[in-house]
């Protein structure tokens, strides 16, 4: 049997660490019908403002809300520290390690990363070799997502590098936390995120080509109303202050992007795309892409226009690439990680698979190409019928997994039917990168597995999410 | 042999398009068994072509042009010295390591018969990459129809075999398929072929290219049933024949589109003569 999990506010001798002491008494002296009261009001007020999240494979409720959980997560302001360095160092390998696939691939002379790996990688954009985006950066919006297993040690689970999603339930949830617990506001020094949108749109800005206007054109570009995320597309041009546009509204002259607008043909400098790589241009990707612009790469390659972010960049956060993440930092930067991986086991080698075969039932096995908890297998949780069912799928193709120990995920206390109970969280922080450095707002996602003993806390398979306090001393 | 070529590209429209935007790749590159003597593309309407070379090391162009156009004609056309190499290509442009050219693509995604076929043809040609892409020209030339037209874009290397019928693109991603399930890197070519009777075709050729560790790339046409000769011209690379594709466009506006292609190829002494008689 595991240990039990590494609870966030209440240590295994019964004692509450520091940072959750107020909270803890606040929560021991509320009634239980006002914590009742304050879940129908968040509801009520996340149901007014139009928060969804359309799951895949779901026919019935096409749009809901993802469960939101009425008690923060809290962590120190040391912690961050941390946990900010650690960031910024893995955001900035992973810049490093893009650069240098597309152009000198050093990594691979060296032969720490396997080339095949590289190059029979399905992100592996060979129309990006010897090509460098404005300024060579590559991932300006980056979703690390973090867990914590015990008070010390945070792993990195996955590199989110293409288009992380989940930021506006960040904000959203701290304005509707203000809104509901004022008086725990007045309680804690929270660092605020509110300033997201400004971090965000500076960085867009300083990302823009050095051929554009001093006041440089920063668009959305959204697959439209149809995504999953387009709650958040349309907020976050919102709260950004640009322009929501479909590639339809776009259009490619002489290797120059321009948006329609009544007054006319607008050049566009800066695209924070919310559309994936082989949807962009279907004169170079996905012919029957109805959703990009025509001809975009063309004035991609011209350093034109800068995209957010970069065409490729998924050839990083690969789960089978993620597995020599040490490797990567120290190659690059020659020191050691600070945040830690997840031991992996890449079935590729048939050493690990014989391993991860004999060990199923303990372990976690995630398809290399897979996102969003879809495709995967939870050892522990899984009926023998699901593990006969990947011991097959093994395999058959083995090079399209990897498999992982089975981690105590930290808990945290969560308000759910039968009262407050711990619940396994992950955090999701973003991580800006603009030509003038890094930015990092205190906070992220933190989301919660709402089933008991659950570790599953994608939102598409009936994860929440909690507002991340991040404390200001 | 000095090859003279001439392809037309015509888009019309019933309802005029308000514009047009396209990538070609109808430029020619040299290496060893193909030297360009001379070379021009025109586009019949007021457009900025822009030259920049691919990933692939292909030259590329891209230009719009706006309308309304109820008509729009890409020519290109020049002269070319071919030397018979046995197929091998050496000295082309190269930015990528052939293990790049194992990577599936849609049009040729890894298909159940289509790597049984090639393991059948691959053990009883005894060993050895070489034999077993001869035995793969050989077989799918003698058992696939080659239906001329233009490809469609969207037929898969599977949907091809099982129907054993095709376009040159078409047969040339069932190769494909076949030698990456060998673990042989391919790739497909497009360019052009002389047939005897220089009668004009209605749409440029393709051909594979697998990699043969002692002799490096070696063109495989299945279409024609033999190893690149001197009647062959190349012109593009990519994994697919989507992505060496000549023209690759988008339209805003306009309906009822039809494209007609004429290719002419023609042994150079031969077009003379005739031009003089």
């Amino acid at each position: 049997m595991p240990s039990p999990a590494f609870d966030e506010m209440t240590l295994s001798d019964g004692s509450v660490r520091p940072a959750y002491r107020k909270l803890a008494e606040w929560l021991a002296a509320a009634p239980p019908d006002l914590l009742q009261y304050r879940v129908k009001e968040a509801e009520l007020l996340f149901r007014r403002i139009g928060i969804t999240f359309a799951v895949y494979g779901d026919q019935q409720a096409q749009e809901r809300l993802i469960p939101f959980d009425i008690i923060p997560r809290i962590i120190t302001a040391d912690e961050w520290a941390t946990l900010t360095k650690g960031l910024v160092q893995r955001v900035e390998a992973l810049n490093r390690y893009i650069s240098d696939v597309y152009g000198k691939r050093e990594i691979l002379k060296a032969g720490i990363v396997p080339e095949d790996l590289v190059f029979r990688n399905e992100a592996f954009r060979p129309e990006m070799a010897g090509k460098t985006p404005p300024h060579d950066l590559w991932v300006h919006i980056a979703g690390i997502d973090v867990v914590r297993v015990d008070a010390d040690t945070f792993y990195v689970l996955e590199d989110n590098a293409r288009t992380p999603s989940g930021v506006s339930y960040m904000l959203e949830n701290r304005e509707v936390m203000i809104r509901l617990f004022p008086e725990l506001f007045s309680q804690h020094r929270v660092a605020p995120v509110e300033r997201y949108a400004d971090e965000l749109l500076a960085t867009l800005r300083s990302l823009a080509p050095r051929t554009s206007s001093a006041e440089p054109v920063v668009v959305l570009l959204t697959p439209g109303v149809y995504n999953s995320a387009y709650y958040e597309h349309s907020f976050l041009a919102d709260k950004l202050g640009i322009e929501l546009v479909e590639g339809r509204d776009l259009f490619v002259r002489d290797e120059v992007v321009y948006m329609r607008t009544t007054e006319g043909p607008q050049r566009v400098d800066v695209i924070y795309r919310r559309i994936d790589d082989e949807f962009l241009d279907p004169l170079v990707f996905r012919p029957d892409s109805a959703l990009g612009v025509p001809g975009l790469m063309s004035a991609y390659h011209a350093g034109n226009v800068t995209l957010t972010n970069a065409i490729g960049t998924g050839v990083a956060d690969d789960k089978a690439i993620y597995s020599y993440m040490p490797e990567i930092i120290r190659f690059y930067l020659g020191s050691e990680p600070i945040l830690k991986n997840v031991p992996t086991y890449r079935c590729r080698e048939p050493e690990a698979l014989s391993y991860v075969l004999d060990h199923l039932d303990e372990l976690v096995v995630k398809e290399v190409h897979g996102s969003g908890g879809y495709g995967m297998l939870v050892g522990p949780h899984a009926s023998k019928e699901q593990i006969e069912l990947f011991r097959a799928k093994l395999k058959a193709s083995p090079a399209g997994f990897i498999a992982q120990p089975t981690l105590a995920l930290s808990t945290c206390p969560t308000y759910v039917a039968s009262g407050v109970s711990p619940r396994h969280v992950d955090l999701r922080p973003f991580v800006l990168t603009g030509s003038n450095g890094v930015r990092i707002v205190p906070g992220g996602l933190t989301r919660v597995a709402m089933r008991e003993g659950s570790l599953v806390v994608n939102s598409s398979q009936g994860g929440g999410t909690k507002d991340t306090w991040v404390l200001d001393e | 042999m000095r090859l003279t070529i001439r392809h037309e590209t015509t888009y019309r429209f019933e309802t005029p398009a308000a514009s047009v935007i396209q990538t070609l790749r109808l430029w020619p590159r040299g290496h060893d068994g193909q030297h360009v003597v001379r070379w021009r593309l025109d586009v019949d309407r007021n457009c900025r072509l822009r030259a920049a070379e691919d990933a692939f090391g292909n030259q590329a162009h891209v230009f719009a042009a706006d309308g309304p156009l109820d008509e729009i004609t890409v020519l290109v056309e020049g002269e070319v010295d071919t030397q018979d190499a046995a197929g091998v290509v050496n000295r082309a442009a190269e930015r990528f390591p052939p293990a790049l050219y194992l990577r599936e693509t849609p049009l040729t995604a890894h298909d159940h018969e289509i790597s049984a076929f090639a393991e059948e043809v691959g053990s009883s040609a005894g060993g050895g990459e070489l034999a077993a892409l001869h035995g793969l020209l050989d077989r799918l030339h003698s058992e696939m129809e080659f239906a001329p037209g233009q490809p469609d874009g969207a037929t898969t290397a599977a949907e091809a075999f099982r129907v054993k019928r095709g376009t040159a693109q078409d047969l040339t991603h069932v190769f494909l398929t076949a030698a990456r399930g060998l673990q042989i890197p391919a790739r497909c070519v497009s360019g052009y072929v002389r047939r005897e009777g220089g009668e004009p075709q209605d749409s440029p050729h393709a051909w594979a290219e697998a990699y043969v560790p002692d002799l490096g790339w070696v063109g495989f046409d299945p279409t024609e049933g033999v190893c690149p000769t001197e009647s062959h011209v190349r012109v593009a690379i990519g994994l697919d024949c989507l992505g060496a594709a000549p023209v690759r466009g988008s339209r805003y506006g306009g309906s009822g589109e039809t494209m007609t292609m004429s290719v002419l190829v023609q042994d150079a002494r031969a077009s003379r003569s005739y031009r003089r008689s």
